[in-house]
C-alpha cells in the first residue's frame, strides 16, 4: 500500500508554517475538523524540531510534515494519516488509538509507546524503548531498535527488519515481537518462540501495509511471553 | 539467712514486640513480603499535633451561622481556559475502578457531585458510570496509561499526571489477578487473572524538562481546556514542587505517607516518603519563592479525618486538600456491620487492609459481583455528601473563630504546636513559646 499521499489531494491542502505560525494554530485546525469534512488535508513545513506537532488528531486527515519533529510528534492519533519527512523526537505517535504514523528517517526513545492500535512505520532506525507498554499497536521498523524495546508490551506486533538491542521484550506480556536480524539479548521472561502460519499471514499483512515488498516473512524470528512472571511466585524474584 | 531471688515479670522486647515476631514468623513461613492496603499506620506527627489559637483581644472573631465563611476554591487558573471551581476545597483522591468496585466509583461521584466538590479517576482508566456521577471529574495520567486514551481526556474536566502517591513514593503498583474481572481486564488490555504491574514510572518521559514537554502535549492535544495537575508523593516537597510550577502545572498535589494505596508492600508502606505535615511548609515555601502561591494552587492529602484537618492544612498554606481513606470509611469501609466476617478473614472492622484479596465483605474494594451488590451506590453516596458537608462545617467553625471570611484567609500564625517534632515540620512556634525549632531565636 501506498502511504504518500496522492497528488490530487495536495490542490486542497492547508499549509502551517511553523517558522511564521504557532504550533496552536494546526492544532486547533486538526482538532477543529468535523466528522465528514472534505477539507482534511494538511502540510506542516519548518517543524523545525517542534514538540506536540499533530497531536490529538480524531478524524481521518492526512499530514505531511517536512522536515524533523521534536517530542511526542501524532501522539493519540485516533485515525489520521501523519507522515513525517525526516526524523521524530521521543515519543512519536505514543498511545496512538488508529491511523498510520511513518516516519521517513529514524525515531528517538520510546516510538509507538503504549500504542492501542494503529500502524506505525519508522523507515530508519529506532532507539530505545521502541513500542514499550504497547497496548495492541502494530509497529514496523526497517531498521534496528535499540535496548528494552516493547518493555512490558502487552498486544499488538512490533516488527523489525534489522537487529534488537539488549533486553528485548523484557517483564512482556501478549505484545508479539518478530525480528529478522539479530537480537542482543532477550529481556527477563521474553523467549523465542515458533513462527506458526498464522503469524506468516500477519507478518505478511504487516509488511504489505507498511509498503515493504523485498522482504519475505519466513525470515523473521518470532519472540513473545514465557508466560513465568504472569502471577508473582517469589522463587521468580531472581529474574527481575 | 537464704536468699530468694524475688519474681520479676517476663519481660519483651522493645525491638522485637509482638508485631516484629509475628511478622518475621509469617515471612519465613510463606517466603512473601506482606502486601496490603492503606497508608502507614506508625505513628507520625500529624494535625493532631497543631492548635489553633482562635480569636482573642488583638483577633475577632466571625459570627457563627451568620457571618459568612466562604470555602469555594478555583483550581486551575493558570493555565487552563476552563478552570476548576468548587464548592468545598475537600476533594477526592484518585483511586481505580479495578482496586474499587464499580458501586464504590458511582458512591464517590455520587457524594462528591452533591458536596459541590471533584472526584478522581486512578489506574485503569474511565468508566461510564463514573464520569455520568460525578460533575466534576479529575482523569489521572498514570504511568501504566491503563485505560488512558484521548476521547475520556477530553471529556475529562481535568487531568492529573500521577508521578508518585504518598504511599509509596518511587513506587509502582500491582493488582493481583484475583481482582482481574473480564471488565477489568478489557480496560487495562490485558488477559484475565494475571496479576497486573502499574508501572512506577512514565514510558515516554524522564525528568522535569521531559515534563514541561509532556504536559504542553496534553494540553495540546486539549486545546488548553483542563487544568493539568501533577501529583507527587511526599518526597521532596521543596524541589517536587518547584519542578511541577517550572514544569508548567496548574495545581500540585502532595500526598503524604499516611495516603492509601490499593495494594503495595508493607515494608515500602511504612520505610519510604514523609508525614504530610513535614511535607506541607517545604512546598509552599516552593511556591513563594516562585511567587506562585495561590496562582499555581497546592492539594494536600495523607490523613484528612476532619474539618480540623483541613483547616491546619490550609492554614499552613494549601488551596485544597484530597481524602481517600476516609471517603472509604465514609462510604462504609471497615465498618463494625460486618465484624463477623472481617473475624472470617482474620481480621476485625477498623483493621482490614487485604484490599488486594477482593473480598471485602463491605463491597467495596472488590470486583466480586456478589460482594459489590452489598454497596448502595445512592446511600454511600449520601454518606459521602454528609461527611464532606461535615468536615467543611467543621473547617469554617474554626476559621470563623479565627475570625476569618475565608478558609483561605487561615495562616500558619493562627497556629501553636503540641510537640517539638510537630513545631519544627509545621513551622509553627510550640505552644505557649515563640520558638521553632531550626528558626533559631528562643
Amino acid at each position: 500500500m501506498d502511504l504518500s499521499v496522492k497528488r490530487e489531494s495536495l490542490d486542497t491542502m492547508r499549509v502551517f508554517d511553523l517558522a511564521k505560525m504557532p504550533l496552536r494554530d494546526l492544532n486547533s485546525a486538526l482538532h477543529a475538523i468535523a466528522p465528514g469534512a472534505n477539507d482534511t488535508n494538511f502540510e506542516v513545513v519548518n517543524p523545525r524540531g517542534s514538540h506536540a506537532v499533530a497531536v490529538g488528531i480524531d478524524q481521518p486527515v492526512t499530514v505531511e510534515v517536512r522536515g524533523s519533529v521534536g517530542y511526542y510528534c501524532a501522539g493519540m492519533n485516533d485515525g489520521g494519516a501523519v507522515t513525517v519527512h525526516g526524523s521524530a523526537g521521543p515519543g512519536v505517535a505514543e498511545n496512538m488509538m488508529s491511523g498510520t504514523v511513518v516516519i521517513e528517517g529514524d525515531a528517538s526513545q520510546y516510538a509507538g509507546a503504549t500504542g492501542r492500535g494503529g500502524l506505525l512505520v519508522i523507515k530508519g532506525n529506532a532507539a530505545s524503548r521502541c513500542g514499550i507498554s504497547m497496548k495492541g499497536i502494530d509497529i514496523v521498523v526497517q531498521g534496528n531498535i535499540g535496548h528494552m524495546s516493547a518493555f512490558m508490551g502487552q498486544s499488538g506486533h512490533l516488527v523489525v527488519l534489522g537487529n534488537a538491542g539488549d533486553a528485548l521484550g523484557d517483564s512482556l506480556y501478549e505484545a508479539k515481537l518478530f525480528v529478522r536480524g539479530e537480537v542482543k539479548s532477550l529481556g527477563a521472561d521474553c523467549i523465542e518462540k515458533e513462527l506458526r502460519p498464522e503469524h506468516i499471514e500477519k507478518l505478511a499483512e504487516l509488511l504489505e501495509k507498511a509498503g515493504i515488498t523485498d522482504v519475505k516473512p519466513q525470515e523473521f524470528k518470532r519472540y513473545g511471553s514465557a508466560r513465568t512472571l504472569y502471577n508473582f511466585n517469589i522463587d521468580n524474584a531472581d529474574a527481575y | 539467712m537464704s536468699y530468694h531471688n524475688p519474681y520479676t515479670p517476663p519481660r519483651k522486647s522493645a525491638t522485637f514486640d509482638d508485631y516484629t515476631l509475628a511478622e518475621i514468623r509469617r515471612a519465613a513461613a510463606t517466603g512473601i513480603y506482606d502486601i496490603r492496603g492503606a497508608g502507614t499506620k506508625r505513628k507520625v506527627p500529624h494535625f493532631d499535633d497543631l492548635l489553633f489559637l482562635g480569636a482573642s483581644i488583638s483577633r475577632y472573631p466571625l459570627e457563627g451561622y451568620r457571618e459568612k465563611c466562604d470555602t469555594s476554591v478555583v483550581l486551575g487558573a493558570r493555565y487552563a481556559k476552563k478552570p476548576i471551581v468548587l464548592k468545598t476545597p475537600i476533594t477526592i483522591a484518585g483511586m481505580s475502578f479495578g482496586a474499587l468496585s464499580g458501586n464504590a466509583k458511582e458512591a464517590l461521584g455520587r457524594g462528591a457531585t452533591i458536596a459541590g466538590t471533584s472526584t478522581t479517576t486512578g489506574d485503569g482508566g474511565m468508566t461510564d458510570e463514573e464520569r455520568g456521577h460525578s460533575q466534576t471529574l479529575v482523569y489521572q495520567y498514570l504511568p501504566s496509561r491503563y485505560g488512558m486514551n484521548p476521547k475520556d481526556l477530553r471529556r475529562a474536566d481535568a487531568i492529573e499526571i500521577v508521578v508518585g502517591q504518598g504511599a509509596k513514593p518511587g513506587g509502582g503498583g500491582m493488582l493481583l489477578g484475583q481482582k482481574i474481572s473480564d471488565r477489568v481486564a478489557n480496560m487495562r488490555n490485558l488477559p484475565k487473572g494475571i496479576d497486573q504491574r502499574s508501572a512506577c514510572r512514565h514510558p515516554d518521559w524522564t525528568g522535569p524538562d521531559d515534563l514541561e514537554i509532556k504536559i504542553m502535549e496534553l494540553r495540546e492535544i486539549t486545546d488548553w481546556e483542563k487544568p493539568i495537575y501533577v501529583k507527587v508523593g511526599g518526597a521532596r516537597p521543596y524541589y517536587d514542587t518547584a519542578l511541577a510550577v517550572k514544569a508548567g502545572a496548574d495545581v500540585v498535589v502532595l500526598d503524604g505517607m499516611q495516603g492509601g494505596t490499593a495494594a503495595t508492600q508493607d515494608v515500602f508502606i511504612e520505610n519510604v516518603g514523609m508525614p504530610t505535615l513535614a511535607c506541607i511548609r517545604p512546598a509552599v515555601q516552593a511556591l513563594q519563592d516562585l511567587g506562585m502561591h495561590r496562582k499555581v494552587q497546592l492539594i494536600i492529602s495523607g490523613g484528612i479525618r476532619s474539618g480540623a484537618d483541613v483547616a491546619k492544612a490550609l492554614a499552613l498554606g494549601a488551596d485544597a486538600v484530597a481524602i481517600g481513606t476516609a471517603a472509604l470509611v465514609a462510604i462504609g469501609d471497615n465498618d463494625p456491620h460486618w465484624e463477623e466476617e472481617y473475624q472470617k478473614l482474620g481480621t476485625t472492622a477498623g483493621a482490614y487492609d487485604d484490599w488486594h484479596e477482593g473480598k471485602d465483605p463491605a463491597g467495596i474494594t472488590t470486583q466480586d459481583p456478589e460482594l459489590s451488590k452489598r454497596l448502595d451506590p445512592v446511600a454511600a453516596g449520601r454518606r459521602l455528601a454528609n461527611y464532606l458537608k461535615v468536615m467543611t462545617l467543621e473547617a469554617q467553625t474554626i476559621a470563623r473563630a479565627c475570625g476569618k471570611n475565608h478558609l483561605h484567609n487561615l495562616e500558619p500564625e493562627d497556629l501553636v504546636a503540641l510537640t517539638l517534632e510537630a513545631s519544627a515540620m509545621a513551622q509553627v512556634p510550640l505552644a505557649g513559646t515563640s520558638w521553632i525549632p531550626g528558626k533559631g531565636g528562643f
